[in-house]
């Protein structure tokens, strides 16, 4: 079967982009957007936009029945599910998988293995992926007896729960038996699932992620790795590939154990295997598996020159993997920054509003993603992602030093953005200096404020 | 202010003598969506040229069709799904036009997934312009009827 015609069931940039890539395929794309985006840039760029419902996510865009109705209506081969949303609720592709409609991503079944945090533990463990010391706790004397074990501090997560969601941090022994109770109670009221685990907490490590394309027979490859540990609350700000500082033979094995854990899955088109690199201890650990293509995909389609939604579309057409591992090939360093309507003044608080004036940088080595033009409209409802500023050079000083330029061309107006932050950031040794870990983006904010106080002070 | 009838002719009247297709306003929370000609969809500068065996999406149906008469009410869609008139095939249609009907008057069934909703006049009035067709996809917010309110 040839997809001919696909409906994107996502808005701002990341519809763009598979906008981009399907106008590049010559697939048609009809958007399925929400009352609140039927003026966006990829409402105007679709070859058709389906109004969904209002605003409210709950009352469009995570509508599965509304969303596969629409696909019917069209007449559409696929469905898109971008990032967030329904692209990892097993719902939605179960219901595509019913209507013959095809789903571009994992199987149902694959969405629910990855999805249950403490089954994907259980999976990594038998595909032989090191997982951090933990596991499940059925009552509060199992949870002690693991905990002395492992030893403090630790992390109680939600079995529902991922992506920075539902954790919580002991850092004495007897207090586990009451956080353990209240994290059981806000885990059933936030995800449905009152089951919990406990993990070691590592207290300095780098997030490092592999991306992977898998043909759902059994057939993985991957397309390098990712960092991600300039975080601020689990969101990421910045990441870049490769990951700096890391030997030939230490990236190989982390490469090497994301193709298991996917393999044993027989996943099937673009996931990225999360993992958490203990630097005191020099190991690396499963930390989850995204069943989606991700916000940051762009850094890997700079060093490899593949384009990551081209092959999710292929591989939903059932012509399998195009690339053997020999084919791919990184050259250089890419770097994305994450443009956000958000205010670091304010504590990062959202800043929904009309952007009056939108400059984005272009030129060689230099790409952005983004939804976001003179005029247009941050509806309070979504995300605050405006645009991804994405970077590629030679090297890593090379690739900072085209951020800081792209950066310095970049100008939004009529709303707050985290741009300057940003420029901060890119210009601090530390980073410059390479393998941060997650606490430097708290620790690198709290040296402002300290600086910022004593300029107040004179 | 408020647009008239005069007002609304006015404006189509500029519109005709434009070199424009489509024009769209929005005066006082009151939208007017004008288009010339039939029912030309709007549509974007042509995509690139995909290959001769795709066909076309088909063409959007035009959102809002200008009323026949002004003062009407509309009776929007509450949800996207595809729109029957009738109870059943080959029923006769809940409504037609000329049809007088009060506020809870079912004047057609949106089916989503299977589930058919009720969708109620809102309005009570008489039946002058039904805009969407017998089983066919509609929209969020889509003009399904316009009626004349009244006894």
């Amino acid at each position: 079967m040839a997809i001919r015609r696909i409906l994107i069931a996502n808005r701002g940039e990341i519809a763009l982009r598979v906008i981009r890539t399907c106008k590049a395929l010559s697939i048609e794309t009809v958007l399925a957007a929400s009352e609140a985006d039927l003026d966006s840039l990829p409402a105007r760029l679709a070859d058709r936009t389906l109004c969904i419902g209002p605003a409210r996510p709950a009352d469009s865009y995570l509508r599965a029945d509304t969303i596969v109705q629409a696909a019917l209506g069209v007449k559409a081969d696929a469905i898109h599910p971008g990032y967030g949303f329904l692209s990892e609720r097993p719902v939605l592709a179960k219901l595509c998988e019913q209507e013959s409609v095809i789903f571009i991503g994992p199987t149902a079944a694959q969405i629910e293995a990855v999805g249950d945090k403490l089954r994907a533990r259980a999976e990594a463990e038998s595909s032989g992926v090191p997982t951090v010391p933990g596991g499940a706790v059925e009552t509060a004397r199992d949870a002690m007896v693991l905990a002395r074990e492992i030893g403090a501090p630790l992390l109680i997560k939600a079995v529902g729960g991922g992506g920075g969601r539902g954790m919580k941090r002991v850092d004495r022994l007897k207090d586990l038996p009451s956080a353990l109770e209240l994290a059981g109670a806000e885990a059933g009221a936030a995800f449905g699932d009152a089951r919990v685990y406990i993990e070691r907490f590592v207290g300095r490590g780098r997030h490092v992620e592999v991306q992977i394309l898998g043909d759902g027979n059994g057939r993985v490859v991957h397309l390098g790795e990712r960092d991600c540990s300039v975080q601020r609350r689990y969101q990421k700000l910045i990441e870049e590939t490769p990951a700096s500082g890391l030997s030939a033979e230490f990236r190989a094995r982390v490469h090497a154990a994301a193709l298991q854990f996917a393999e044993r899955l027989s996943y099937r088109s673009a996931g990225t295997v999360e993992f958490l690199i203990d630097l005191e201890r020099d190991a690396f650990y499963f930390l989850e598996m995204n069943a989606r293509i991700q916000v940051e995909h762009p850094v890997t389609e700079a060093v490899t020159g593949i384009d990551l939604v081209a092959e999710q579309i292929a591989i939903a057409d059932g012509r399998g993997l195009r690339l053997k591992q020999e084919d791919v090939r990184q050259t250089g360093c890419a770097i994305e920054c994450r443009i956000n309507a958000e205010d670091p003044a304010r504590d990062f608080q959202p800043s929904p509003g009309t952007v009056r004036a939108a400059v984005w940088p272009s030129g060689e080595g230099v790409r952005v993603d983004t939804h976001v033009v003179s005029g247009s409209r941050i509806p309070p409802y979504y995300d605050s992602l405006l645009a991804k500023i994405i970077v590629h050079a030679a090297d890593r000083p090379a690739a900072l030093e085209r951020m800081r330029q792209a950066l310095a061309a970049t100008r939004v107006e009529g709303v707050a953005t985290n741009l300057a932050f940003h420029a901060d950031v890119l210009t601090d040794p530390e980073l410059n200096a390479g393998g941060v870990d997650t606490s430097y983006l708290p620790r690198f904010l709290e040296r402002r404020r300290a600086v910022g106080e004593v300029r107040a002070h004179g | 202010m408020t647009l008239t009838a005069k007002d609304v002719a006015e404006i189509m009247r500029l519109l005709e003598q434009s070199s424009f297709d489509n024009l769209s306003l929005e005066i006082d929370g009151v939208k007017l969506n004008l288009q010339r000609g039939s029912a030309a969809p709007v549509r974007q500068p042509a995509a690139p040229a995909s290959s001769l065996e795709t066909q076309p999406v088909e063409p959007a149906p035009p959102r809002v069709k200008p009323p026949s008469e002004p003062g009407l009410a509309e009776v929007a869609s509450p949800l996207l799904g595809i729109f029957y008139r009738a109870p059943k095939p080959g029923e006769p249609p809940f409504v037609e036009v000329g049809s007088r009907i009060e506020e809870d008057t079912v004047i057609g069934i949106i089916e989503v997934m299977k589930l058919m909703n009720s969708v109620r006049a809102g309005v009570k009035g008489e039946v002058v312009e039904i805009l969407a067709e017998n089983a066919a996809l509609v929209e969020y917010d889509q003009i399904l009827m316009r009626l004349r309110p009244g006894a």
